[in-house]
């Protein structure tokens, strides 16, 4: 079903065009040119419309003693001929989108596998081996399909270089499929494309293609390595940066979203159904994994869970660096 | 013209029983207003609101493109961005867009137009107007207690779990919904009813067959939002699940319900300017309307289709693939109906004489944006664009140029053009067209580094943004503050007409519909028999008359004190 339109795309570069960031996958070549092409002809409408439009505005501007002249009132043919060229060229329209959007959303039979879940405001990438990742690491030139999932309102994950975006819907999975055809280790811009509360426009993340499958696995096998170099301190910080802790809970005692992590081992806690606790490992751990069940005075129920999703070893090193906060 | 005197003015000396009576100075006091009936009077107040309205929106939206000169925080921070974005975003929407044409011009002009002495239930349009009231009222009230940050289109699960006022604001929307929907009644049913003698379906001027279609789409689409809303507020205050997933819902669902109305609440939108400009042009051209059972038949056409493309805006929304592939191809559907128009208006304006009054200037600079705004939406009806387009600046630009361009662009065209029949004053029209400019100039450099913005992937909605994207930033919100500023020229021309202006005369344009037989302004009753009505885009039936200022009809032309028009003969 690949439709290849051959129009020049003239004001781009292999860089980044005017109009577009660079191409990173197999459709966005697709879909640059299909826009190309529904630019041409509404360059053509426009200055048709608009130069005939200021064209009688300067023929047939009133001058003093120059009636308007009676002209028909109507004309069958005139009227049916931009009725009908105009539903052409939108017909055609259609079948170029429609196939090239046959082509972006039908996920290859063999693929590589990563699950995505979204929450207020931080993408988390889980590999097959079972490491979670804040950013989007891919193989050059291999089909890879996202099967993503949203903890708690509409996101979406879209990403401009490889022309393609798909809703992340909460209670149900959506799928998004591609295959990078650049490497880029710094990585291209992964964003949040559906509004989703007040850190939206920072629930960007990237997406890092490597240049062979070898360069990924080699990079899998370090990240996912992370207890194995670090101290628990060390990687109880890297969960706190990678993992979205720092969106809402700062190191330097000024509370945001969440209280401050700074003095906070071992100090009491109030909540809002009156009862209080001193914060220890146990205390930690519950409010990472059951966070609504117990809200601290003064904040509001919105963190959401990380069951399932951090280990036993995770927790106690996430638990060893909140301690290292005094 | 020194010879023409405004006797309506209470400071001129003239005795009172000389004095012309017109809807505006045959009663006084505040009660004679607000419980009038006269639909001139009920489309002079919801003119007042909706003009306040869109200051409040303007200055919003002039906030917003303040902070967005910088990615760091310049006024606000990201939860009063949000609130701001969404509050601009339901002002705009709901209390000035949508009743802006019809509710405001169209209950001024409509009846008149129709040469009937009010709209069909006079009571029912003076209920229709405190009911917007009380839902703007629900609006504010949203503002001060708590505002709100769901964005106008309250999608779910976000909007049953933030801790901003959505039910006041739902209940406004509810309430607004009601107050549109009887608008839409009574003028289906006075278009049905109140036709004058000869005045058939085709012989009825342009801008009514935009109304009747509009009005379809009002009392048809507008429950559906009303039902939305009720449902919403359902769900937040009794936890019953419809749209959460947490509580069971589906969020997918919503959107289907919310688009089904506010796709068709588009047209609501766009095709009352339509038929503005179908009047301006015509009228300022001296020409008959080219091709009018076309424009005519596009109107209901544009109706029609408008209630089967709803799910064009939720092609990434986790819809089925089928369905969105229908949803394109019916989408491409309206883009006929609309260019049809386009075609021929131009046409029209073929061998005319055109004059450049201010809202001649309106309705070409329509043409202008229109055509943006219409073609740009191809690229968000197919399939494979809109994927990437989706949730970017590009869709902001777009639906600006059609709802905020066009739309705008045909109010203010409708303000100019029957200025003289609301207020009976002609307006300094050298400043008129200054405002148009700057408008127009403003409005396009506003707007157009948008698609742009859009296409090098810059989402909507965001607070801050990457530092790539702020030189179009910059161009943008310059465009704001022009667009701003000329705004409020046009305002300060209009209102000083109405204490400086010269007198306007019955029929200052030329043109042939039955409102411009009235005197400007109209008495209380409009006309005391109902008129006949011919064709009403004959141009060459009125004549210019140096000594009134405005045209006469042919017949009566060489009586020099033009006895023909009703403002004529009391005029000396």
């Amino acid at each position: 079903m690949q439709m290849k339109l051959f129009i020049p795309n003239l004001l781009a570069n292999d860089e980044a065009g005017f109009w577009f960031p660079p191409q990173g996958s197999t459709v966005a070549e697709n879909v640059d040119s299909v826009y190309f092409f529904i630019l041409y002809v509404c360059t053509f409408f426009f200055v048709l419309i608009v130069g005939l439009m200021v064209l009688f505005m300067i023929k047939y501007r009133h001058r003093p003693g120059v009636e308007a002249e009676v002209t028909p009132t109507h004309n069958l043919p005139l009227e049916l001929s931009w009725s009908v060229i105009p539903t052409l060229i939108t017909i055609v329209m259609f079948w170029v989108g429609f196939t090239s959007y046959l082509d972006m959303r039908t996920p290859p039979s063999s693929s590589y596998e990563i699950d995505v879940v979204a929450k207020k405001w931080v993408w988390a990438f889980k590999y097959p081996n079972g490491w979670i990742d804040s950013e989007l690491h891919v193989p050059k030139g291999e089909n890879v399909t996202l099967t993503m999932a949203s903890d708690d309102v509409l996101h979406s994950l879209w990403i401009p270089a490889f022309r393609t975006k798909m809703d992340v819907v909460p209670g149900r999975y959506t799928q998004l499929w591609f295959n990078a055809t650049i490497a880029n280790e710094k990585g291209f811009e992964l964003k949040c494309a559906e509004y989703c509360g007040q850190k939206h426009s920072v629930m960007i993340t990237k997406a890092i293609v490597h240049e062979t499958r070898g360069d990924f696995d080699k990079w899998l096998k370090i990240a996912s390595d992370i207890h194995k170099n670090k101290t628990p301190v060390e990687a109880g910080e890297y969960f706190y940066k990678t993992r979205g802790c720092i969106q809402c809970h700062s190191l330097d005692g000024v509370p945001k979203n969440g209280p401050s992590f700074k003095g906070l081992f071992g100090k009491e806690r109030k909540f809002t159904d009156g009862s209080s606790v001193i914060a220890d490992a146990n205390y930690i751990r519950s409010s990472i994994l059951e966070p609504q069940s117990k809200v601290v005075v003064g904040f509001r129920p919105i963190m959401p869970t990380f069951k399932g999703q951090l280990t036993d070893q995770d927790i106690t090193a996430i638990v060893a660096f909140i301690k290292s906060q005094k | 013209m020194a010879t023409v005197v405004d006797s309506s003015n209470p400071k001129s000396n003239y005795p009172i029983q000389y004095r012309e009576l017109n809807y505006l100075n045959c009663s006084s006091g505040w009660k004679s207003w607000l419980f009038t009936l006269d639909h001139k009077r009920i489309g002079i107040m919801y003119l007042i609101g909706v003009t306040a309205s869109f200051f409040l929106g303007g200055l919003f939206a002039v906030l917003l493109r303040t902070e967005l000169l910088s990615p760091a925080k310049i006024l606000m921070g990201p939860d009063s961005y949000n609130q701001m974005f969404t509050l601009h975003g339901a002002i705009m929407t709901f209390l000035v867009i949508i009743p802006g044409v019809p509710a405001a011009i169209g209950n001024i002009i409509l009846p008149v137009m129709l040469g009937a002495k009010d709209v069909a239930f006079p009571r029912l349009n003076l209920g229709s107007f405190f009911l917007w009231m009380f839902g703007a009222s629900f609006f504010l009230l949203a503002l001060v207690t708590g505002g709100l940050d769901t964005g106008w289109t309250f999608y779910t699960p976000y909007s049953v779990t933030t801790n901003t006022a959505v039910i006041t604001a739902l209940l406004g929307v509810f309430v607004l919904g009601f107050s549109s929907i009887f608008t839409g009644l009574n003028f289906i049913v006075t278009i049905h009813t109140m036709r004058p003698p000869g005045m058939t379906w085709f012989k009825m001027p342009l801008f009514l067959w935009a109304l009747y279609a509009t009005a379809l789409i009002q009392i048809l689409a507008t429950p559906v939002l009303g039902i939305t809303g009720l449902l919403l507020v359902v769900e937040r205050a009794f936890h019953i699940g419809i749209f959460d997933p947490a509580l069971g819902g589906d969020p997918v669902l919503f959107q289907h319900f919310f688009w089904f109305y506010s796709h068709p609440a588009v047209y609501v939108m766009i095709l009352p300017a339509m038929g503005v400009v179908s009047e301006v042009i015509a009228v300022h051209s001296r020409k008959h309307i080219f091709g009018y059972r076309f424009i005519a038949y596009s109107s209901i056409a544009i109706a029609i289709f408008g209630f089967l493309v709803w799910g064009h805006h939720m092609f990434v929304s986790g819809q089925s693939k089928v369905v969105a592939v229908i949803f394109s191809a019916i989408t491409f559907s309206v883009s006929i109906p609309s260019a049809i128009k386009v075609f021929n208006w131009l046409t029209t304006m073929y061998k005319g004489s055109i004059r450049f009054t201010t809202a001649m200037c309106y309705a070409l600079s329509f043409m202008f944006i229109f055509a943006i705004g219409g073609l740009t939406g191809l690229f968000l009806a197919t399939l494979a664009t809109d994927v990437h387009l989706h949730d970017t600046y590009f869709v902001v630009a777009h639906f600006h140029y059609v709802m905020m361009g066009s739309s705008l662009m045909g109010l203010f065209a409708a303000i100019h053009h029957w200025w003289p029949k609301i207020s009976g004053k002609m307006i300094n029209e050298f400043w008129g067209r200054i405002g148009c400019l700057g408008v127009f100039l403003g409005f396009n450099l506003t707007f157009f580094p948008q698609f742009i913005l859009g296409t090098r992937g810059m989402p909507r909605r965001y607070y801050t943004y990457l530092p790539e994207f702020q030189g179009l930033h910059i161009l943008s919100t310059m465009g704001a503050y022009l667009l701003g500023l000329s705004s409020a020229l046009m305002a300060i021309v209009l209102i000083y007409s109405v204490y400086r202006g010269k007198k306007a005369p019955a029929n200052p344009w030329g043109g042939a519909s039955l409102e411009w037989q009235c005197s400007s302004p109209p008495p209380h009753n409009n006309f005391d028999h109902p008129p006949l009505a011919g064709d009403p885009y004959v141009m060459e039936s009125v004549v210019y008359n140096e000594e009134i200022g405005g045209f006469v009809p042919a017949e009566c032309q060489g009586d020099n004190n033009g006895s023909g028009t009703a403002a004529g003969e009391k005029e000396v």
